[in-house]
């Protein structure tokens, strides 16, 4: 038989529908490989009765003769920041350990409704403020992948590494992620794996554990192009419970994928070859031109003059929101309280935050609530906002001149675990080429497209015009047919956990 | 601009964040270092600029008037609200005393 874990999300649903095998024998494989990676620290919690139970019920419609959904048999992973009913739902921080939501998050709830199942809650960085996954409470994550000839652990990006983790060692076929500025795109790329941000709005934020809520946004990681479509389209649409969720239709992206790009345009800005920028790192981005030139698209220069203040500008609008969601966090209506002897309210505030936050956590809700403050406010958080409105209004202009952009997505392939703990500002450049289209809302894509010379995989970005994923996928899709990727390492990274 | 020890813990104080010394000590140097590669916004010319309020242009939708619109977040669920609660007592959250 197949070996089931090798099978990704379109696989595994016409598998099951097409009665190749169950639903439940597929949860049961990927359930054992969940349990034999502890090694990988992905998983802050497993639930292989949730992928079960599931799993036995698409078997059930199936005998039915019933409609099996979008998802129908395939267990997925759910990044530990989407409220679960009944199952812890930490966001990795020792201040919501133990919660156990009494509600589930719209876009699990959409995922459940498609069939899909939940092998467990994954690892990230804590309440995902973090671009290498050594914020968690619960412990790094590393990547399955390792740099050739060496051991060391190597970081699987973030602050979606236990999702990017999972699914490139393929002890999941999918996962949810979530991206502020970048944490879809950049784990995804760290791994050799596909993930999508859609456009802002796209996919409800209702239950989801807010970070920066003007830039939040939910988005499918898999293996394949295909299947991020596929599980795109389960966990978008209109959603009443939260303000700013977009009230459209959800594309038949799976359906729409065509990756003859005959007539399209491919901008490539030029703000985006910055000085010390990894050799390899732009060849990949000329062979990403060549493939996508032989799909049939024009290749145009543009510019986006504000690219070098988004990264900063995103460094004062996201922990100013932070620290504003974050205030909730205050030891009386959920989560952990530390109440020392003989303290008052406000000592019990002070020392719950202080006991359930860490560092980078702390440093963020600091920062934010300074750039709030009364003499602060215009220098710091108004200038910043000004910025986003120039950043957003150098794509409307490009838009002019493309349908879509490539660049990198990120400066640097992987790096070892413990490599940058010392050094926030490096660490934060992880996220420079991911961050402005983030500030504009716009969806964006990140696709692998080689191994560099380390062995290591290279990710592209695709950037597109707000509500157009379908041109996002379309490129990325022309991309993973000419880097094949998978054939470069069949079966993925080398198992060593 | 960079922030001195004093305004670091006043910081602290006003996000509610118990700090130590120690804690402090480490907190000055990053937060400047932060602050001082931030301070390149100031460079850009943005007289005429309007901060951004919404990201994708979207209009604010206004719920039916009426009690219970969606059961998820309607009333009527003071179990599940107190259900996390570290101190629930009497049907309400549980606070150290307030008043002297």
């Amino acid at each position: 038989m197949t070996e089931l874990t090798n099978l990704g999300v379109k696989a595994i649903r016409d598998g099951v529908a097409g009665g190749d095998f169950t639903a439940r024998e597929v949860a049961e494989a990927f359930n054992a490989a969940v349990a034999a990676a502890a090694d990988l620290n992905a998983f802050i919690v497993t639930t292989p009765d949730h992928a079960l139970a599931a799993a036995d019920a698409v078997d059930a419609k199936r005998a039915k003769g019933e409609d099996l959904g979008a998802m129908g048999g395939v267990p997925i992973g759910m990044k530990d920041l989407f409220a679960t009913k009944g199952v812890q739902t930490t966001a990795a921080s020792h201040i919501l350990e133990g919660f156990q939501p009494q509600y589930e998050s719209t876009v699990s709830q959409n995922l459940w409704d498609a069939g899909a199942g939940m092998l467990g809650k994954l690892n990230l960085d804590q309440f995902a403020m973090g671009s290498s996954n050594e914020t968690s409470y619960f412990g790094n994550v590393a990547s399955p992948w390792k740099k050739d000839g060496t051991n060391a652990a190597m970081s699987p990006g973030g602050s979606s590494g236990g999702s990017s983790s999972a699914v490139a060692s393929r002890i999941a076929p999918a996962a949810t992620g979530t991206d502020t500025g970048g944490s879809i795109r950049q784990p995804a790329a760290f791994t050799g794996i596909c993930g999508i941000k859609p456009t802002y709005g796209r996919c409800s934020r209702w239950g989801t554990v807010a970070f920066a809520s003007s830039l939040d946004q939910a988005g499918p990681m898999a293996r394949s192009v295909e299947d991020c479509a596929i599980m795109l389209e389960a966990m978008a649409g209109f959603d009443p419970k939260d303000a700013t969720s977009l009230k459209m239709d959800v594309p038949a992206w799976e359906t729409g994928l065509n990756a003859d790009l005959k007539g399209k345009k491919i901008g490539i800005p030029k703000e985006y070859r910055m000085d010390g920028t990894d050799e390899e790192i732009l060849q990949s981005w000329e062979r990403g031109k060549e493939w996508l030139r032989d799909a049939g698209a024009e290749i145009v220069d543009i510019s986006l003059p504000h690219t070098k203040y988004a990264l900063p500008a995103y460094y004062i609008v996201a922990p100013a929101e932070a620290s504003s969601n974050l205030a909730r966090y205050d030891g009386v209506r959920y989560g952990l309280r530390d109440l020392p002897e003989g303290a008052g309210l406000q000592d019990m505030y002070a020392a719950t935050r202080a006991a359930g936050f860490g560092d980078e956590v702390k440093r963020r809700v600091l920062i934010g609530t300074y750039v709030l403050s009364a003499g602060f406010y215009d220098a710091y958080y108004n200038q910043a906002q000004k910025i986003r409105t120039l950043v957003a209004r150098d794509f409307e202009k490009a838009w002019d001149a493309c349908d879509a952009i490539l660049a990198p997505t990120t400066p640097t392939a992987s790096f070892p675990l413990g490599s940058l703990e010392n050094d926030p500002l490096t660490m934060y450049l992880n996220d420079v080429f991911a961050v402005p289209a983030s500030l504009a809302g716009l969806p964006a894509m990140s696709v692998p497209a080689m191994l560099n010379g380390d062995g290591l995989p290279l990710g592209l970005q695709i950037v597109g015009k707000p509500f157009d994923e379908q041109g996002v996928l379309d490129a990325g899709l022309a991309i993973q047919q000419r880097a094949a990727f998978e054939a470069l390492k069949p079966g993925g990274p080398e198992k060593w956990w | 601009m960079s922030v001195t020890r004093e305004e670091v813990a006043k910081i602290a104080s006003l996000a509610r964040i118990k700090m130590g010394d120690a804690e402090l000590d480490t907190m000055v140097p990053e937060l400047n270092n932060i602050l001082e590669w931030v301070e390149q916004l100031g460079e850009v010319d943005c007289s005429g600029v309007e901060p951004m309020t919404a990201v994708i242009p979207n209009t604010l939708r206004l719920r039916d008037d009426v009690v219970d619109a969606d059961p998820k977040t309607g009333g009527g669920r003071r179990e599940d609200v107190l259900a996390n609660a570290p101190l629930a007592e009497h049907g309400f959250f549980g606070v150290p005393k307030v008043i002297e």
